[in-house]
Parts: C-alpha cells; structure tokens; sequence
C-alpha cells in the first residue's frame, strides 16, 4: 500500500467539505461517534442534512463563521491506498494555504461549481497547482445534480479549462462530473450519468500511477546531522545523517561532498538499524564514507558527474505569506534543504495576476498572496537544481530576522 | 522504478525520521514527552532509529498527574533503562502541594487540565526549547490543524489562527527566548498506522493495550478501570470484564472497551474493523466540542 497525497481547493460554496465529508463517509473512514457529534450540531444549527464539512473545519472560529480557516490534513485509507488530504480554504485572503497545501502534493483537487463554471478563483487554484508542479490534476464538475446532470454543461466546462490549462504547465488532467452533495460518481458510478464513461472519482485515486513522479535521476543528499556514537562499539563511527531528496545511492558509488569539493566513496548505508544496499527517495539514511572528510549540516553528497548548480544569485518565483511587506533592504534567512543562509530581495522583475497568469511590471511593492518573480542574492552559495526537475532542491522558505516568521516561499528557476 | 516505491508504513517512518533529525538539528534542549502510550513509544522507538547507533539525544519528559496506571510507570522506567536516556518528571501532585495549581471539584472533576502547568513548569525549569510529541491529526479535529514544527508563546499558547506556513520539507524552528515548540513527527499517521507499525517493528507495549481481565465500573458510556481515585456513586458496582484499552492516560478519566484481541494481531484486526475513534473512550474530550482546541491554545500536548 502506498500514500498518495492531495491538496483540494475551492471556492467558498463549491462543497469541498462536502466531498471530503463524502469521501471519509463513503470509504467508511468517519467513525460513529464522529458522525453523531456531526449530526448533533448539524440539528442544532437548523438544517435538513447533515453538514460533513463539520467534519473538517475543527477549529472553533470555523465552525462560528461556517468557512475554513487553515490547511487541515484529514486521513483515509482504501484496500488500495492511504491518502493523506490537505484541505485548504477557498478563500482570496487564504492563498498562502493553498500553496502550502500544495507543496507536498502529488495530485490536485480541483472543484467547480457546474451552475457558475469557472471563476476567478479555479483559475487561481490551476495556476498554483502549475507554479508549484504538482503532477497531476482532477477536476470535479461538483453540483451536477443541480442543472440535472446535464451533459453539455460537463463538456462545456472542460473545454473551457481545457483552454485555459493549456498556457499552464499541466501534465496531467482528468475531468470527472460529481455531485458530493448526493455521492454522484465520487466513490459510487451514478445512474444520473450514463454519458460519462469515465471512471469515480476515487477509482481515479486509488489507480493514478505517481511512483514515477520522484526524481530517481540525480542524486542529491542533504546533510541533517552527524552522528558519533563515541560508544566502544561503534568508536570511529561517523556517519552522515539525511533524507534522499533525489536519485538513487549505492554502496560504492563515489561521491563529491559540496561545497568543499573533497570525494570518497559510499561504504554503508543504514536504513534504522538495517544496513542496505542501496537508498533512494525519500528514505530517511544514515551513510558512511571510506574517507574521514569535514562535513557538516547542510552540505551535500552528490555525484562527481551530476552536481547541482552553486551560485550566490537565484531567479525566484515567490509567493510572499506575510501580513507585513518586505522592508526595504530587509534580510532573510533563507532555509534551502537543510542549509542556511541570509539574503536579500535584490529586485522584483514582476508580479503575476494569479488570475490570469499575466505579468504585472513596475509595481514593486510584495503584499500577502503576491506571487513575484525576484531576485535574491543570498550571502553564500546555494546548492540548488531548478525547481521544474526537483521539487526538494529548488524549493526555499524566507524567515524574517526580527520576527521568526516564515515570510516567503519560493520556487528556485534559475541563478540570474 | 517500481522497485523503488516505498510502502506507506516506510513512507511514514522515513518523514518522522526526518522530523526527529530536524528537531535534533534546530534545537539546544528537546525533550521527548513520554506518557507510556502507544503513540510515544513509536517515538521512542522512530528516534532510536533516527540516530542508531548513537543513543538517543532526547531526555525523556513525563507529566505524571499522580493517578497513573501501575503497569504504565513500570513499563517507563524499564523502557527508560535499556535506551539510557535522562526521564523527567513533571508531577502534577507536586504542582498541587505547591499550590501552583487547585484541584478540581465536582462530580466530572479530573487532573486533565492541570497537566498543562506541570509540562509548561517542566519546560521553563529543564530550559527545554522543544517538546516532541506523539499527537496525530487524525485524533481530533483541532489537531488537524498541526505543524510539524509548531510554535508556542512565552505562556506555552498556541495560536492556531497564526500558524507559520510549512512548505516541502523546510521546518521553521526559530524562536525568541521564552518562547518554546511542539514538534509532532508522526503528525501524518492514523491510530490504525501506529498499531500496524508497532506489529511490524514488534515494538513492546504495555500489557494494558490487549484484552485483559480487570476490575471496571459503567459510567459515561465507557468501561473505567477500578482504581484507589474511584469514588462509587449511586447504582455503580465494581464488575470483572475483559477489556483492553485504545489509548492510556490519567486512570481515572481512560476507559476501556470490551475485547478479546489478547495479542497485537489480533488489536491490529479489531482495530480496522473499529467504528468509534479512540478518544471516544477519554472523558476530556467530551466536556465541548472544542474542548481540544480550547485546552491546547492554553498550552496542553
């Protein structure tokens, strides 16, 4: 059984909690006891069905304005896979949730309302999906039951994403007409639906290949930590501690450790208490080499033949996440793999109308949900890849000095 | 390539792995909050493969509230031994001697609440900068909503509307002085994970997770163990059931639920054909439909 993770992204009213709700209801993942407590409060607030977006907006603030706040992560599993959903708010003032929703995504969950088509906001959710690479997209035509589960209306709405999706970089789109409401086509094929010969909605899940989506083609190991046992057993013990972000290690293979550039070879690799052959991503090892060289966290093993870029200038596609705009000359930590840094926003070159992917120049200024093409100069070199072939060495996070918060993420594509 | 897909248990095992060594990495002092539960000793057992074979750099911190299961203080202190790692007590008799905190009173009154100021104690006596917790987000729905690396105030709050974004793997550690973090690295594992992981790992775990006879009176819809704390009210009797139990905690608030599986196979069977969630069974968590949420922006696991 493997984890397939997904971001689902709304508008307010386009039953995304519904879905979610059908979803655990229908895979029977909601426990009884969840459901009465749902039930009780859906009678109390006064209304005919019961509400299972109840089931995921937790938070006290939530249930008290009806709309979900925060990313929240919810949890089922099939015969076939676990899935881990990250459900983030359809709201405009919210978009930094869906990026951080979709960070760690291998698929996206696109829903759209079949009375109102798309809107600003499905366009916004696909532009995300594609600045962040997620690989693969569904898109559920939900509400069908309200305009009589008409099928040009199905067809109508997938060619205009169609259209839309064609300036993005989606690989991989399916179109499935739901109604989360009723449980059209969601874990069950509707008899409301006969034109549609696709497959449900979870079948698309349980069966959407992603094991090709890792990266197995460069390796690239980021140093968490050193361990040094300094135990009799293990007394020259020193074994470099990570996770493999890409491409495969054996024992044997010759390693470059950057930035100092000193090689070795690999002698083990312990996965836990096992020594393995071999590690790939993204496996959590320990690895020691033939040769005592000076690493520490944040270096990198790679490959002498296959090593990643080392510059001090990044091209960055940015998505500034805080209330407060940057200040001027203001530096950031940059977090990058397990490396630090301080750096400096050197220049935006433009902003992006995330609603219609066009390019905003000469407005200068960053505010919460900007996404931004800028230029960092950081005060060391960065080992990086471009984030279009690696999601784990092309990503960055900025972390404000005075305040501790993550202002900033950002999506390396090229050094200048 | 498909020789090169992870299983789900591996895929969960490789990021908590991955989280212990980030808290280890980003911080001066963690702590590692051990209750005995089947939740923190899959922490224990994910951080001993986190930094084999050098031991464990955590000490172990445990808030006793004073009305604990026998077993479970005898399973911490064995557990505490073979790994050779530092335990310390937050006592949450010792908070009530001091008069740092009163008990409650009344006829659902608990030690529930008071563990926040023993842990929050606990944290600014030791200087922890970090406590490692076993909570999931399918437990409840406030926590959902969890970091990884989740921050806590100078007064031990957490603000949930106030979150630092988490993106990829990149965790955000850094704090100002009083201030303190939560790090949950099995964040992303259900109840039905840990006890498959626990069969697979063959990870010990106290006796009270499978089916045993014990001594148990019928109150608030749920099988509570017999103890020197239970005061009988009117029409309750002492009765001997087979029960085991799906989460531990304070005696006098954990029921149990009636069983057979008396072997760790046998729970991992009964627990996917399970219909009630775990925290079904732990008064704490009925007083409000918020009542999680409520006591974890005071400062709580």
């Amino acid at each position: 059984m493997e984890i397939l993770r997904f971001t689902t992204a709304g508008s307010v009213d386009d039953g995304k909690s519904t879905l979610i709700g059908r979803l655990l209801y229908d895979s029977k993942s909601i426990f009884e006891d969840q459901l009465d407590q749902v039930s009780e409060t859906s009678k109390r607030k006064g209304l005919e069905h019961v509400d299972l977006s109840l089931l995921t907006d937790g938070l006290r603030a939530e249930r008290e304005q009806g709309i979900t706040i925060d990313v929240a992560y919810r949890y089922f599993a099939t015969p076939k896979r676990k899935f881990i959903i990250a459900d983030t708010p359809g709201h405009i003032q919210y978009t930094r949730n869906m990026v951080t929703g979709a960070s760690t995504a291998d698929l996206a969950l696109i829903l759209i309302d079949a009375r109102k088509g798309l809107v600003e906001q499905t366009h916004r959710h696909a532009i995300i999906a594609s600045l962040l690479q997620i690989p693969h997209m569904i898109v559920c035509v939900n509400k069908m039951d309200l305009v009589d589960y008409d099928e040009a209306i199905f067809e109508k709405i997938q060619e205009e994403f169609k259209e839309f999706a064609a300036k993005l970089n989606l690989k991989d789109i399916r179109f499935v007409p739901i109604s989360a409401l009723k449980g059209d086509n969601v874990v069950n094929r509707s008899e409301q639906t006969p034109w549609y010969s696709g497959e449900t909605l979870l079948h698309t899940l349980e069966n959407i290949y992603i094991s090709s989506d890792n990266n197995y083609i460069d390796p690239r190991f980021a140093v968490q930590t050193i361990i040094r046992p300094h135990s009799d057993k293990f007394h020259d013990f020193r074994g470099y501690a990570g996770r493999i972000s890409s491409g495969v290690f054996r024992k044997g293979d010759d390693i470059v450790a950057l930035p100092s550039g000193f090689t070795s070879k690999v002698k083990n690799i312990f996965n836990g208490m096992e020594e393995v052959e071999e590690a790939f991503p993204p496996q959590s090892v320990t690895i020691t080499l033939e040769d005592d060289i000076d690493i520490s966290r944040g270096d990198m093993l790679v490959r002498p033949d296959n090593q990643p870029q080392q510059t001090q200038d990044l091209d960055v596609m940015l998505c500034w996440m805080d209330d407060q705009p940057p200040r001027p000359r203001a530096k950031y930590i940059l977090k990058h793999t397990t490396n630090e840094a301080r750096c400096m926003i050197k220049g935006i070159k433009y902003k992006m109308n995330i609603n219609t992917l066009s390019r905003i120049e000469g407005d200068k200024s960053l505010h919460m949900n900007d996404i931004a093409r800028v230029q960092l100069r950081t005060t060391k070199a960065i080992l990086w890849d471009p984030y279009k072939s690696n999601r784990i060495t092309g990503s960055l996070i900025l972390v404000d000095e005075a305040t501790n918060n993550t202002v900033a993420a950002g999506m390396i594509r090229r050094s200048k | 390539m498909s020789n090169y897909q992870l299983s789900h248990l591996d895929e969960l095992e490789a990021e908590a792995i991955y989280v212990l060594r980030e808290v280890f990495s980003q911080f001066q002092n963690p702590a590692l909050l051990f209750s005995g539960g089947k939740d923190s000793i899959t922490v224990a057992h994910l951080a001993k493969k986190a930094f084999y074979p050098a031991k464990i750099p955590f000490t172990f911190l445990h808030v006793d509230t004073g009305h604990n299961f026998p077993e479970t203080i005898k399973f911490r202190d064995d557990l505490i031994e073979d790994l050779g790692v530092r335990l310390a007590v937050g006592s949450v008799q010792d908070a009530i001697d001091d008069g740092r905190v009163m008990e409650e009173t009344g006829a659902n009154a608990s030690r529930n609440k008071l563990q926040i100021t023993a842990l929050l104690d606990t944290i600014e006596d030791e200087n922890f900068d970090v406590a490692i917790g076993g909570g999931r987000r399918d437990e409840e729905k406030a926590r959902a909503k969890e970091r990884f690396f989740s921050h806590r105030d100078e007064f031990g709050q957490w603000d949930p509307k106030h979150q630092r974004p988490e993106l990829w793997n990149l965790f955000n550690g850094k704090y100002n002085p009083g201030e303190h973090f939560r790090a949950f690295p099995i964040s992303n594992w259900t109840e039905f994970d840990v006890w498959q992981y626990i069969m697979r790992e063959n990870i010990e775990i106290p006796s009270l997770y499978l089916a045993h006879e014990r001594d148990v009176i019928w109150r608030d819809n749920t099988w509570l163990p017999m103890s020197e704390h239970i005061v009988l009210r009117d029409g309750e009797k002492v009765e001997k059931k087979k029960i085991r139990f799906r989460t531990l905690g304070d005696i006098t608030i954990t029921g149990g639920i009636e069983s057979d599986a008396d072997t760790i196979e046998k729970v991992v069977e009964e627990v996917s054909a399970m219909r009630q969630t775990e925290r079904g069974n732990r008064s704490d968590d009925k007083r409000s439909e918020t009542s999680m949420e409520d006591r974890k922006k005071e400062g709580y696991f």
